[in-house]
């Protein structure tokens, strides 16, 4: 079976890790940075993604996108409240939230799927094979279409998603294989956009989740936006300033703000340099921990909340949880670890990297699925209930919060009307009592044969398979003869529509053809590099010494040209190449010759 | 929403699993969960009930250590997890049989869920929704109604609301405790049942045992089921 990799498609920043030998790794890209900024710009040359497109948020803010997590699965309803925060102009088309870049619009899954295609390019380089499968890491507590939204994005970066997973529980997975861990843990995962906190069992291999809560919109942005907020109202008053007018130097306050709270988890005190535009001179000040602790204390205090909640869902106290995990970068900082020891009784392991500690996870659930790993089995559950919209507006919930699953509900349904060919269905996800209050996930309208009143008899199953997505099917009672369900996404893409994105994705590929020859030719000199170094250690006493000088010359020329910048240079060196190491491949091929010949009788020869 | 109406499934479950063909092979399917010839998964039998899967007696009673061990095991024989590399087939039946394996599990492992379960199971009944109080209770819970109005008209920092609160607390109480003597009852009802279904006697007074235990235990998880959403009510109410 082919290579699954591991993707953590994080609002700050993304991983991807694979199963080496039984030990998750992240891959690294260029100066050994594992992470890539989620971050795209649209400049003169191009889409770019990742490390130079985040050096663009204060060079071009309006034409780059980040933190585009926080738009997936959403209408622009949803997320109104924070339009004000980002630089770059959103609009709507179909429910479906719209980012503006030139003179193009593209939808959160096309943006994510290009930061998919940075990672699936970095794993292709460094594996040197082509991949197409992945685990990707959502937040545990995303609903059915923030979920949907993240599988089209890999679909239109051209993976196969094999399963989407809570990234609290991808967490506990990496701890569990390297602790052997037994007994009850709480996963507290305050990443750069999101809170997850999941309650597990772990026993004997199994990771069975007993209750998961949070806010997907609580996270470390959420802190730097408070800092960068007290700095703006500062700069107004000292200098009479509005930045609101310059988007760049509001993404250059912003980039302040988390600065100096990563310096502060380290140290007590940090001094603030801010270059005003206008001419106005250096806004310098002194921030504290003391200071930033009580900036952040409430939004702190809001993952509490969600804590004890799950807590009672899973029927547990503070007490009962033997072990605490702390997952996401923002759980560096002391205030957020003080908080968690006090509220579970006990400190927090953070033995490995909070950011990469769940794409190390999605790397073992992908070796899981490849049936690499077959003692640990992770059991998650639906973060929200689900239910169906019923008389009155009122929500009947058919599957509850914090079931195991794959869960399913039938439910039955007849007409009220002789003749009645359809019946409406309104598919619900959320806690509150009336329909409205809740997420509308879709609707359809079920076909029914035109009977007398209440004789149809239609059951309908509603199952939430292991990636937390809904399937629908109906079945007619009286002819046995099940019906499929087009349901209509309230929010997200059609496949038509992803499916369009799919050419869209190769169109926008054609557009960059000079980065992409770039990006192929390194993919191509890596894996000679990689061929022609086996090929040298299995078959290098076949040729003379000073053969295998002259081939690791060449060989060391192109993993030089590999770095630049040229395509054709790379095509040229890796030419050289191939023939500097003819000789090799001659005397490799007459040797398995030979071998194969042995043993053998001329008749079977000729 | 029309033509919605809640029903549930009421037919018998069959004590043993239906024997039927493999889907694969055709060969009579003698494993429990998978076929010995073709060692493909089978679909659970929707005949099968949730006792017999978990592979233990129709008891109220049960060791909880014994159920999460047969549920691990059997997780690990149906989850898609193991089925990525299997047949479209055999993908659909895993999802399915670990559908029917979770929705078991949380059933059997909830006591109240359980007797539900076996109150189905053995008298084919629609569970029973209360709308109306239960005898003994009745001028009480009237009276409650009218206290949780005054109270939800009532402007919440006035000194009268503050003495409607602490009536309704006390009320609260009352009816958690009302709510333990039911739950200590059924205790007894599943004792005696377990203990009925030892014995296993077959004669008419151990029919009518039968029968008088059943009804017993729907009255008492109706009653339960309605003072415990009253309860509810209120503290949403006072919170």
């Amino acid at each position: 079976m082919a290579r699954i990799v591991g993707i953590d498609l994080g609002t700050t920043n993304s991983l991807v890790a694979y199963m080496d030998k039984g030990t998750p790794r992240v891959i690294a890209g260029r100066h050994e940075r594992a992470m890539v900024p989620s971050v795209v710009a649209l400049t003169d040359n191009g889409l770019i993604v990742g490390d130079p497109a985040k050096e663009h948020l204060t060079r071009n803010p309006e034409r780059t996108v980040y933190s585009v997590k926080r738009f997936m699965g959403k209408d622009l309803a949803d997320v109104q409240n924070e339009l004000a925060y980002f630089p770059y102009t959103l609009t709507e088309k179909g429910g479906v939230i719209r980012i503006k870049l030139g003179e193009k619009t593209y939808s959160p899954p096309q943006i994510s799927a290009m930061i998919l295609k940075e990672l699936k390019l970095r794993a292709e380089a460094f594996l040197g094979e082509s991949i197409t499968k992945a685990v990707i890491t959502v937040p545990a507590y995303f609903n059915d279409s923030q979920r949907q939204a993240t599988k089209d994005a890999g679909m239109i970066a051209g993976l196969e998603v094999l399963r989407i997973i809570n990234e609290p529980t991808a967490a506990s997975l990496a701890y569990g294989l390297q602790e052997k861990t037994q007994g009850t843990i709480a996963v507290y995962d305050l990443g750069g956009g999101t809170f997850d906190i999941s309650i597990l069992k772990l026993k004997n291999g199994i990771f069975e989740v007993l209750a998961t809560n949070g806010d997907t919109h609580l996270g470390g942005d959420d802190i730097d936006r408070i800092i960068a907020d007290l700095f703006l109202g500062e700069i107004q008053k000292q200098f009479g300033l509005d930045l609101n007018a310059h988007p760049d130097h509001m993404q250059g306050i912003r980039l302040e703000a988390e600065r100096a709270k990563i310096r502060l988890s380290d140290e007590l005190k940090t001094t603030v340099n801010l270059e005003l535009p206008d001419g106005k001179g250096l806004f310098t000040r002194e921030l504290t921990r003391e200071q930033l602790e009580s900036l952040c204390n409430a939004l702190v205090e809001r993952t509490l909340g969600p804590c004890r909640l799950a807590l009672n869902d899973a029927g547990l106290t503070a007490a009962d949880i033997d072990e605490v995990v702390l997952v996401g970068g923002s759980t560096r900082m002391p205030l957020v670890r003080q908080r968690v020891q006090d509220l579970f009784g006990t400190q927090p392991h953070c033995e490995l990297n909070p950011d990469e500690v769940v794409a190390l996870g999605a790397a073992v659930q992908a070796d899981i699925l490849s049936g690499g790993t077959t003692d640990m089995l992770l059991l998650d559950v639906t973060p929200l209930s689900l239910g169906i919209e019923t008389m009155g507006g009122v929500m009947s919930s058919l599957i509850r919060r914090n079931t195991t699953i794959p869960a399913s509900a039938k439910e039955m349904f007849t007409t009220y009307v002789d003749g009645q060919t359809g019946v409406d269905i309104h598919i619900l996800q959320g806690e509150r009592e009336l329909a409205k209050d809740n997420r509308s996930l879709a609707r359809f309208r079920l076909k029914v044969p035109p009977l007398p009143a209440g004789v149809p008899r239609i059951e309908v199953t509603f199952l939430i398979d292991a990636n937390g997505i809904l399937n629908v099917m109906a079945k007619d009672m009286r002819t046995g003869e099940t019906q499929s369900i087009e349901v209509k996404p309230s929010y997200g893409l059609s496949d038509q529509e992803v499916e369009r994105m799919i050419e869209d994705s190769f169109k926008f590929a054609a557009d960059d053809v000079g980065a992409r020859k770039l990006i192929e030719a390194r993919l191509d000199a890596g894996a000679l590099i990689i061929t022609t170094e086996k090929s040298l250690t299995d078959g290098g006493q076949l040729i003379s010494a000073d053969e295998v000088t002259a081939i690791r010359q060449v060989l060391s020329v192109l993993a030089a040209a590999k770095d630049g910048n040229d395509p054709r240079t790379i095509r040229a060196r890796m030419a050289d190449l191939e023939q500097a190491a003819k000789s090799l491949t001659v005397a490799m091929l007459n040797d398995s010759l030979k071998r194969g010949l042995q043993g053998k009788k001329v008749s079977e020869v000729t | 929403m029309d033509g919605h109406t809640h029903q549930h499934t009421s037919d018998r479950r069959e004590l043993q699993m239906a024997r039927s063909m493999c889907w694969h092979c055709q060969s009579e399917v003698s494993g429990e969960y998978f076929c010995d010839r073709c060692v493909k998964v089978q679909p659970v039998s929707k005949e099968l009930d949730y006792f017999t899967c978990f592979g233990i007696p129709r008891r109220l009673a049960l060791d909880q250590q014994q159920l999460e061990t047969k549920f691990y095991e059997l997780s690990r024989a149906f989850h898609p997890d193991f089925y990525q590399n299997k047949s479209d087939a055999e993908q659909t039946i895993s999802l399915g049989n670990s559908a029917m394996l979770n929705t078991a599990y949380r059933t059997l492992r909830d006591p109240i869920q359980r007797a539900e379960y076996l109150l189905d199971l053995e008298a084919g009944s629609v569970k029973e929704i209360r709308t109306t109080p239960p005898a003994d209770l009745f001028e009480e819970i009237l009276e409650l109604q009218d206290t949780l109005d005054e109270f939800r008209a009532s402007d919440r920092t006035s000194d009268a609301a503050a003495a409607l609160r602490s009536q309704l607390q006390s009320e609260r109480t009352a009816l958690e405790g009302r709510q333990r003597d039911m739950e200590t009852q059924l205790q007894q009802l599943f004792g005696r049942w377990d203990a009925l279904q030892d014995r296993g006697e077959a004669t008419d007074q151990a029919r009518t045992e039968r029968d008088r235990i059943l009804k017993d235990m729907r009255d008492i998880l109706s009653n339960r089921t309605y003072v415990k959403n009253i309860v509810n009510d209120l503290v949403a109410t006072i919170a």
